[in-house]
């Protein structure tokens, strides 16, 4: 029997058509509908880029370097981030030396010693649980322990508070990164140095940190971005709104123990300064803010898609 | 010869060799207990959120008069603990957050994980990731000074300028990253066979994303629009500059100023008296920061359950 005799005249017609692909008007629509939303997110980090850029743009390009070294004051003409910059740099120096490691070893632990029971699973959970704690809440757990009952260690309502504050905040986040990192490399790896003699503590320095290290590296430095641009749990340790009474230079160390402010709080009480000339300093002080976040995310994706195609 | 010549080890080897020396084994039980140590302190870390939260929340609600907590508005300094306030408020921007962030966010993932091929994903990826690192003071500021004036106003020119859906729709921009990331990594788990299935019997790709992946995925969209959800009603700083902290008295419309827990709790800590002394303000802040943990981990627990399950189906 031939083939064409199977079909009828007409089915035959219609499967033509359908396998030709007529128009699919509702395919395109709901391609195009996928479109806009992304548009939607394309072109509101782009109006968000061009009114800081907008706003902030004479207050920078008349007075970058007096911007940068003044401090906050009541006349916008003369105002500058310098505290808030200074604040920002021992919050990151001592996030960096405080989560860090505490963090990539809580990850060691987990991926590589911890043993597969339920005291495991409840660290996990809990470390889980405590990424999703509001920032806010990470202030109140340091006004009641850092700023109130470690006072003689942290010197009150100091910038050494504010920075533990944050490191304690981003710290889940580091241990999860870290660990994931960890995870991905390959157990081959780790029974080789075994095979030679090697013990856990000789495989984890020798194979698997060094393995790692890229990942470990990206999500560090997304971490250090969270943490320079946080300011909920600064205003509950305390940093001061206006200007700071300390006036150490950048890198005096001093800062730590001395009142502080940082740059999130410093755009956040300016934004909020309804006199003349506050929305322009607000936008050059996010400008400001935003190289220094950026530059740290945009370092961890180069890094991680260097990473990834090499793999 | 040379092959048959094997020797016996001088001295023989006996099980004592193979457990290495002493001096490396004790070296390792000390790293070992180090690391312990490191991972032990997340649990130091939230035991003391929830003590330092318990102790003066419990101080609050036994000296606190409780008509207080239920008249017209979020005065703690005068005495008005007004919780129905701080909690409409915090549902208000919430609802407008997850509204616009909710159905942007699944989109973009399905975009990225349907339709866009390597190229595309190489350019919105970084994007997104941008997106996500913008700090949240920055987010405030753009939705007092943009987004109030060109769309709330736009749609209610009556609106003042601070107001609680243009702190809503600045706590979405900062939350659609995250609806889009966990939601995309969810539907890329759903097995290509599903895909590949459905396309062999003639489906479109607009029906195999919708009728097919979408429904393989949907605990994992439902656990991202969870979190996004706990994140919106912890989110500070674009609720304190663009939602009007200064304004404390109750309303229900999105178009008026008011305050949510978190901004309640920042405004408190960071107005001229801050937070000194005594008395029931001081404690107030306690007492909302307890709620606020309490809300938040509960939706993270059901959504963290659900994520899990995700994995362990494919």
């Amino acid at each position: 029997m031939a083939f064409g005799q199977v079909l009828d005249a007409g089915t035959a017609d219609r499967v033509k058509a359908s396998l030709a692909g007529g128009r699919d008007v509702r395919g395109v629509l709901f391609r195009v509908v996928l479109q806009l939303a992304l548009l939607f997110t394309v072109v509101i980090l782009a109006a968000l880029l061009v009114q800081v850029l907008t706003l902030g743009w004479e207050t920078l390009a008349t007075r970058l370097g007096d911007f940068l070294t003044a401090e906050s004051r009541s006349r916008a003409k003369e105002a500058g981030v310098f505290q808030g910059l200074r604040g920002t740099l021992w919050i990151g120096v001592v996030t960096t030396l405080v989560a860090f490691p505490l963090g990539i070893s809580a990850a060691v632990y987990l991926e590589e010693y911890a043993p597969k029971n339920r005291m495991t699973r409840f660290i996990e959970l809990n470390i889980r649980n405590l990424a999703g704690v509001p920032s806010v809440v990470y202030g109140i757990l340091a006004y009641t322990i850092f700023v109130t009952l470690l006072r003689p260690v942290t010197g009150g309502k100091t910038a050494l508070s504010g920075a533990l504050a944050v490191a304690v905040l981003v710290l889940p986040v580091i241990i999860i990164t870290s660990a994931e990192a960890i995870r991905a490399v390959p157990d081959s790896l780790r029974e080789a140095g075994f095979g030679v003699g090697a013990t856990r503590w000789e495989v984890i320095r020798s194979h698997v940190l060094p393995y790692a290290a890229p990942g470990i590296l990206t999500g560090t430095l997304l971490s250090l971005g969270r943490a320079l641009g946080e300011a909920a749990p600064l205003i509950l340790v305390g940093a001061v709104a206006g200007s700071v009474g300390y006036s150490g230079g950048l890198l005096d160390p001093g800062q730590l123990r001395e009142q502080f402010t940082a740059m999130p709080i410093v755009i956040a009480t300016w934004s909020t300064n309804a006199r003349p000339g506050f929305d322009q300093i607000t936008a050059a002080a996010i400008v400001v803010l935003l190289v220094v976040v950026l530059l740290a995310n945009a370092t961890a994706i180069v890094l991680r898609n260097r990473f990834e195609k090499k793999r | 010869m040379a092959l048959t010549d094997h020797r016996p080890l001088q001295p023989p080897l006996d099980v004592s060799d193979l457990a290495g020396n002493r001096r490396r084994r004790r070296r390792e039980g000390r790293i070992r207990r180090f690391f312990l140590a490191a991972a032990l302190s997340s649990l130091v870390i939230s035991a003391l959120i929830v003590g330092s939260l318990a102790i003066e929340a419990g101080r609050f609600l036994l000296s606190v008069d409780p008509a207080a907590l239920w008249t017209t508005g979020w005065f703690p300094r005068e005495g008005f603990f007004d919780i129905k306030t701080l909690l409409v408020a915090t549902l208000i921007v919430t609802s407008v957050a997850m509204v616009v962030a909710g159905p942007i966010g699944f989109a973009t993932a399905v975009y990225l994980s349907e339709y866009a091929g390597a190229r595309t994903r190489r350019i919105l990826k970084p994007v997104l990731e941008t997106l996500a690192g913008v700090p949240s003071v920055v987010l405030g500021f753009f939705a007092l000074t943009w987004i109030s004036p060109h769309i709330v106003q736009g749609i209610r020119p009556a609106a003042p300028l601070s107001n609680l859906a243009s702190a809503g729709l600045g706590v979405a921009v900062l939350t659609i990253p995250l609806v889009a990331s966990v939601s995309e990594d969810a539907m890329s788990s759903v097995p290509r066979a599903l895909r590949e299935a459905s396309a062999g019997l003639g489906a479109r790709r607009m029906t195999t994303s919708l009728r097919v992946v979408f429904p393989a995925a949907v605990s994992g969209l439902v656990a991202a629009a969870i979190l996004a959800t706990s994140r919106a009603i912890g989110e500070t700083m674009v609720v304190l500059i663009a939602g009007g902290a200064d304004q404390a008295q109750f309303t229900a419309s999105p178009f008026q100023p008011s305050l949510t827990m978190t901004a309640a709790m920042a405004s408190l800590a960071g107005g001229s008296d801050a937070v000194v002394g005594q008395g029931n303000a001081y404690q107030s802040l306690f007492f909302v920061g307890m709620l606020l943990f309490l809300i938040t981990l509960g939706l993270n627990i059901v959504a963290n359950r659900i994520v899990r399950r995700v994995r362990q189906k494919y």
